[in-house]
């Protein structure tokens, strides 16, 4: 048991894109490449949305990324995170802030995301207030931290006490495919809590516990069929682990942070992001998921998505703080685009809920 | 000629233009391609998996690089990949030594 890493966070390698401004550069064409790809604006624009702008519908979902520290360090991660990441994590008084957000709107759901959000020290409480609340609560939680300690072993419990949904990344139901993105023995362990979810109910039908499951490319391809990557998922998982599962959410990989960095190391970057403008859908573009959500950081900033977190592009407008939060203002805004939007209108687009068109 | 060597992948790409000097059939062949290739009674992993078989039965090294990049994004994996590779594999080797059969009796009708 035990996972073994699989890279470094950009940060300690001191990566140049580690630094925010200079992956938009390069998102840009403006360095590593000069490839100059359509800009998405004029994409959209081109496809009839409003002079190539893109206003919220509602806001339904409240995102929150409670910190980069997390026990993997995925070769993908949009987040950058990992075990070095110790500085990044929200406090008690930002949480507090976002509780009371939460008490004063009808906000429905609560999508609580890292980093492994379970290890910071204020997660329990935090979930336990949203479920007084009555909202919704969604943890991605990526499995393995489930069985990386004792302290964690009972989070199925706890997940179960409040209603959480639990949604947790498998690239694949090979071993191979899911350890060359996640780690060696991330596959084993992730079976492992798997299997202690499932038999306290989770992803088993009438018990109302949900577990869902993300599947995201593990190379510099674009995801398959959602529903035939979800009906070969739940037979094979099933015929070799005897793990079961409610949907698979098939996500694209967003060329941004680590990924960002793989497909420039390995020489695929203007392929892949040449990949993701030809499979560009309109049809995926009203339903990309920052028209339904707001994002805060561990700081408690404000951003339309948590890609836009991680490339500090704050939301538009004078509020972008949790603490000055007005809901009006913030559905009325303009969601800020850039080039690495082209990953959630690709095919059948892609959100944190999976494709949408 | 233009090139000193017979396959370049970057002529994969120029694949669509097979319907530049036959327009109808070309047209026709990509339409029917399309249909075959769809999720129907198989999906579309399995599809996949059986073109990578015949890529490597043929011995085609454009179809090769492009069915192991559909095989993955249709979410099979490298153990699924190398099966299907050695069904085909299989198959061939078979399909010789099956013939064996025919030597046998002619080597029997010619010996005492
Ligand atoms: S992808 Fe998820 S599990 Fe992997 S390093 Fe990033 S936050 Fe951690
Ligand atoms: S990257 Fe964020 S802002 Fe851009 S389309 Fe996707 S969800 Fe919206």
């Amino acid at each position: 048991m035990g996972i073994h890493q699989k890279s470094k966070s950009l940060v300690s390698r001191h990566s140049e894109l580690s630094d925010t401004f200079y992956q938009l550069r390069v998102l840009n064409g403006q360095e590593r490449t000069d490839a100059d790809f359509p800009k998405f604006v004029d994409r959209i624009k081109a496809a009839g949305f409003h002079d190539g702008r893109l206003s919220p519908t509602r806001i339904d979902i409240f995102q929150l990324n409670v910190g980069k520290l997390c026990n993997q360090t995925c070769a993908h991660c949009h987040v950058d995170a990992g075990p070095d990441r110790k500085a990044e994590n929200m406090t008690r008084e930002t949480f507090e802030l976002c509780l009371d957000v939460l008490a004063r709107y009808d906000i429905p759901t609560v999508d609580i995301t890292g980093g492994a959000p379970e290890m910071n020290p204020h997660f329990r409480w935090f979930v336990e207030e949203c479920y007084k609340l009555g909202k919704h609560v969604i943890v991605r939680c990526n499995l393995t931290i489930i069985v990386a300690h004792k302290k964690y072993r009972d989070l199925p419990e706890f997940f179960a006490a409040n209603g959480v949904e639990v949604v947790s990344s498998l690239p694949h139901y090979a071993a191979l495919r899911t350890d060359s993105q996640r780690g060696d023995g991330v596959f084993d362990d992730s079976m492992e809590a798997l299997k202690m979810l499932n038999a306290i109910g989770y992803g088993v039908t009438g018990t109302g516990l949900t577990l869902n499951l993300v599947y995201n490319p593990t190379g510099s391809f674009l995801p398959g069929n959602q529903a035939s990557l979800e009906s070969d998922f739940k037979s094979q998982l099933m015929r070799k682990q005897g793990v079961t599962f409610n949907n698979l959410f098939a996500i694209t990989n967003m060329p941004i942070s680590r990924f960002l960095d793989y497909l420039l190391e390995t020489g695929q970057y203007e392929n892949y992001m040449q990949s993701l403008i030809e499979a560009f859908n309109p049809g995926a573009v009203s339903s990309v998921m920052c028209r339904n959500t707001i994002s805060v950081s561990y700081e408690g900033y404000l951003y339309d998505c948590d890609f836009n977190q991680m490339l500090d592009l704050k939301v538009a407008g004078p509020l972008t703080h949790i603490r000055d939060f007005d809901l009006q203002l913030l559905q009325n805004r303009d969601i800020v685009l850039n080039q690495h939007c082209y990953g959630c209108t690709a095919g059948a687009g892609s959100s944190c809920g999976g494709q949408v068109a | 000629m233009s090139k000193k060597h017979y396959f370049d992948p970057e002529d994969l790409k120029k694949f669509g233009n097979i319907t530049d000097w036959q327009k109808s059939m070309g047209d026709k062949y990509f339409a029917w391609y399309s249909e075959v290739m769809k999720e129907g009674a198989l999906t579309e992993r399995e599809k996949s998996l059986i073109a990578l078989a015949v890529a490597h039965a043929v011995q085609c090294p454009y179809c090769i690089d492009a069915y192991t990049a559909t095989s993955f994004e249709k979410g099979a994996d490298e153990a699924q990949m190398m099966e299907a590779v050695h069904v085909a594999a299989v198959i061939r080797a078979g399909s010789s030594l099956v013939f064996s059969t025919q030597m046998m009796n002619h080597a029997k009708d010619l010996t005492m």
